[in-house]
């Protein structure tokens, strides 16, 4: 997921080319107070005018308890990207506040409620401890990420390139996403120099759990779709793992050997779920 | 949407649309406002307010003026329409901008000039 700046006209028309699989517009911290409304008003003639060749729209909103929130809906929602992202979620009660705004608005619309969904963001030490219920308990929340710098800014202690600080909180999430079988996308790694830190730290990410990492520049785009894409090998063997399965399940057997090694149900679902992300289907 | 008119205290004074807020009485600027950049694939718009019965000038430079000169042209002067702006001072230097980037930095400004946002 790339982030786009929501005032930059140049970075917004050009969202489509960089082979992201979604695109963040963002409203909320990449513009300034004072340019607000000059965002929006951009961020939605660009939604309504440029061909993003398919990659999916997000747009992060201001929260409800600034000035802009609520006429970020009011524009944004019509228009019913992909999903509309809210920054600082804490609670449940505050995203059914946000789930009746935004259906008010597709009401008066004529607009269907089970369209475009809903990401909720956790950028605070309250948000990470109802995190569970937030991913949960709305339907529409289709997935959930951690913003590393807001929370490390609420926990009062310094954004490491290790994310120490942030660990409990991205394993937390992460469970919670997997619980309430959603996505979790992690958080940006801030320097765009640091290529060899930005793999480590995705690696990280994918082996903890999360399903995706937001990224602040199309040069990263390339490393992340590197470590998130099984590769061939992985893809050969999960093949094998599969039709190995059907055969032994037609068979009325339920674990079997490949190579000397046991193959039961979790390996066999963990295979199914790299096909799934490779697009491979398995011949019968 | 529904809110809009009791939020910003001009009920009567304008109708809604899908898009945006148009005012549907004459207007006037009442400030001086711009939007937008000097960046590539933008436009900076300035407006400022001119005495009565002045009307339009509108100044309008671009980097693509031979190719979308007329195009810029049409766009500016069909917002003004839209918003029925009179007594204005517009100018708006474009660096390749897209139409949707021109119309939502005019928007903007205008919208600024009027003291609506």
């Amino acid at each position: 997921m790339l982030y786009i700046p929501g005032n930059n006209p140049a970075m917004i028309q050009q969202g489509g080319i960089y082979g992201a699989d979604s695109i963040l517009l963002d409203l909320e911290d990449a513009v300034a107070m004072g340019q607000k409304d000059a965002a929006r008003a951009l961020v939605r003639n660009m939604i309504k005018s440029v061909d993003f060749y398919g990659t999916e729209v997000c747009v992060r909103v201001n929260h409800l308890s600034t000035p802009f929130g609520l006429a970020d809906l009011e524009e944004i929602v019509p228009l019913q990207p992909s999903a509309i992202r809210y920054p600082k979620t804490e609670s449940p009660e505050e995203v059914a506040e946000l789930l009746s705004i935004i259906e008010k608005i597709e009401d008066h619309h004529h607009l269907p409620h089970n369209k475009m969904t809903l990401h909720a963001m956790i950028e605070t030490a309250m948000g990470v401890q109802n995190v569970f219920n937030l991913a949960s308990m709305f339907d529409r929340v289709d997935a959930i990420t951690i913003g590393g710098q807001d929370l490390t800014a609420d926990m009062n202690i310094v954004y490491t390139a290790d994310g120490a600080g942030i660990d409990f909180a991205r394993k937390r999430i992460v469970m919670a996403a997997k619980a309430s079988h959603i996505d979790v996308i992690d958080t940006v790694f801030p320097d765009v120099n640091d290529e060899e830190g930005l793999r480590k730290d995705t690696e990280y990410a994918k082996r903890i759990g999360f399903t995706g990492k937001a990224v602040i520049n199309p040069r990263q785009i390339d490393v992340i779709h590197k470590v998130f894409t099984p590769t061939d090998e992985e893809i050969r063997k999960a093949y094998q793992i599969v039709k190995e399965f059907r055969k032994n399940e037609k068979a009325g057997i339920g674990v079997f050997a490949i190579d000397g090694k046991m193959i039961d149900a979790p390996i066999v679902a963990r295979a199914q779920y790299i096909l799934r992300l490779a697009n491979v289907s398995v011949s019968e | 949407m529904f809110d809009v008119c009791e939020r910003l205290n001009f009920a009567g004074k304008f109708r809604i649309t899908n898009e945006c807020i148009i005012i549907s009485t004459n207007m006037k600027p009442k400030i001086a406002a711009q939007s937008g950049t000097f960046e590539s694939s933008d436009v900076i718009v300035l407006i400022e307010p001119l005495p009565e019965k002045s009307g339009r000038k509108i100044e309008l430079s671009s980097t693509v003026m031979q190719q979308f000169g007329e195009s810029f042209k049409q766009i500016v002067t069909e917002m003004l329409d839209e918003y029925e702006l009179t007594d204005i001072h517009l100018i708006a230097k474009d660096k390749g901008a897209l139409i949707p980037t021109i119309k939502a930095r005019l928007e903007t400004a205008i919208k600024r000039s009027l003291s609506i946002n």
